[in-house]
């Protein structure tokens, strides 16, 4: 089971890869949509790159609650696999 | 008592591909003129369009047959020499009767069986399957096949999940009986459980789509399909001289590619300046691709086509 940190820092490494997000942008109070430009297309990758990352299922129905990095990392921290 | 077997080719080819685009070009620029709450900058980057055609004065069957009589004439092949064509479309103006039949009348071709095939924008690879099938089971000599659509009559603009991504156009391809095979196994499936993440209004038919279920579907599974339809073929990705996916949108394009890795491969990205015409936008983008000369002669040619049903299909096939 990962630890808060080290699902911060896979998130920012998907970030970085799907959305050419600089980790040094990534922190838990940042919203997807606005701070970072992550699209609604993206949050599809990102959703499925953190799926096989954490072994979690996140669902399309899921992503309009992950508004911010901070929702994502408390996500997959309550449902892991 | 048995009935008679008839007598088989060993194997199957494309001819010859052709294609037509109307001419009324509309840009990112016009659709903003005309309300469409975006930009050029936005819809190039996200959706990797610049331009599409609308087919203003032209009707489907005149796209249809004007890639046809493209086709025939690329493939060195006579429409009396055609007896059997397909039509794949699902923007057909009314559902009876098919325009099959219709197109056939109007290139002079006599009497050839003749059905329309609704697989979206798979059709066309289900059409050429279905067409390389009918021609080894020795019932067809000379096959035409066409995908053409006119989403531009079902296609609200504001949409924001379909308005600046649909278009029109045709493409077609002659499929023939040849010594050795041009035309690999198909891979074929689909996922009905998703059928509602692309359809058409029931009374208006104005497309709709949810467009995160349909890219993860097309990203997570279509990567898989067209490694498996190389190895049914016994091509490896990096023998492949094209892959040319349906031009959905740049981004699905770009990562499919990715998973296949054919590094020698030219990559089909007409979306750029047809949009997605769905059923035509593989025949399309590959005889534009044979027109610049991208493509040698024989070169194994990778083509992937998924979409509503959802349905997919990929087959592997040496450029005419």
């Amino acid at each position: 089971m990962a630890t808060t940190e080290e699902i911060l820092a896979g998130l920012a490494e998907i970030l970085n890869e799907v959305a050419d997000v600089a980790p040094d942008d990534v922190s838990v109070e940042k919203s997807f949509t606005d701070d970072l430009d992550v699209d609604s297309l993206s949050m599809v990758e990102v959703a499925m790159a953190a799926e096989e990352k954490f072994g979690v299922k996140i669902p399309d129905e899921e992503l309009p609650n992950l508004k911010t990095v901070g929702d994502a990392v408390s996500y997959i921290e309550k449902n892991p696999s | 008592m048995p009935i008679t077997a008839s007598p088989c080719p060993s194997g199957t080819r494309v001819a010859g591909f052709g294609h037509y685009q109307p001419s009324t070009v509309v840009t990112n620029a016009d659709l903003v003129a005309q309300g469409v709450d975006t930009n050029d900058e936005w819809i190039q980057s996200r959706v990797g369009i610049a331009e599409r055609r609308f087919a203003t004065d032209e009707t489907l069957l005149d796209m249809a047959e004007a890639a046809a009589s493209k086709a025939l004439a690329n493939a060195g092949i006579a429409a009396g020499e055609i007896d059997l064509v397909i039509l794949a479309t699902c923007t057909n103006e009314q559902q009876v009767p098919g325009g099959s039949a219709s197109l056939a009348s109007r290139l002079g071709i006599k009497s050839p069986g003749a059905y329309d095939l609704n697989a979206a924008c798979a059709g066309f690879v289900y059409g050429l399957a279905s067409a390389s099938n009918a021609v080894l089971a020795g019932q067809a000599r000379n096959v035409l096949v066409v995908g053409a659509e006119k989403l531009s009559d079902y296609t609200d603009i504001f949409d924001r999940g379909t308005g600046i991504i649909f278009a029109d156009g045709a493409g077609a391809a002659v499929v023939t009986a040849s010594d050795t095979p041009g035309i690999g196994p198909v891979v074929w499936g689909s996922d009905g459980e998703n059928a509602a993440a692309i359809i058409t209004e029931p009374e208006s038919r104005t497309l709709r789509q949810e467009g995160q279920t349909v890219y993860r579907w097309a990203t997570g599974t279509m990567g898989g399909v067209a490694l498996k339809a190389c190895e049914q073929a016994g091509v490896k990705p990096s023998e492949l001289g094209a892959f040319v996916p349906h031009q959905a949108n740049l981004r699905i394009i770009e990562l499919i590619a990715k998973k296949l890795g054919a590094e020698n491969a030219v990559i089909a990205r007409d979306i750029v300046t047809s949009g997605n015409t769905s059923s035509a936008s593989i025949p399309l983008a590959m005889s534009k691709m044979l027109e610049r000369g991208e493509i040698a002669s024989g070169a194994p040619v990778l083509l992937v086509g998924f979409g509503a049903g959802l349905t997919y299909a990929g087959q592997v096939i040496l450029a005419p």
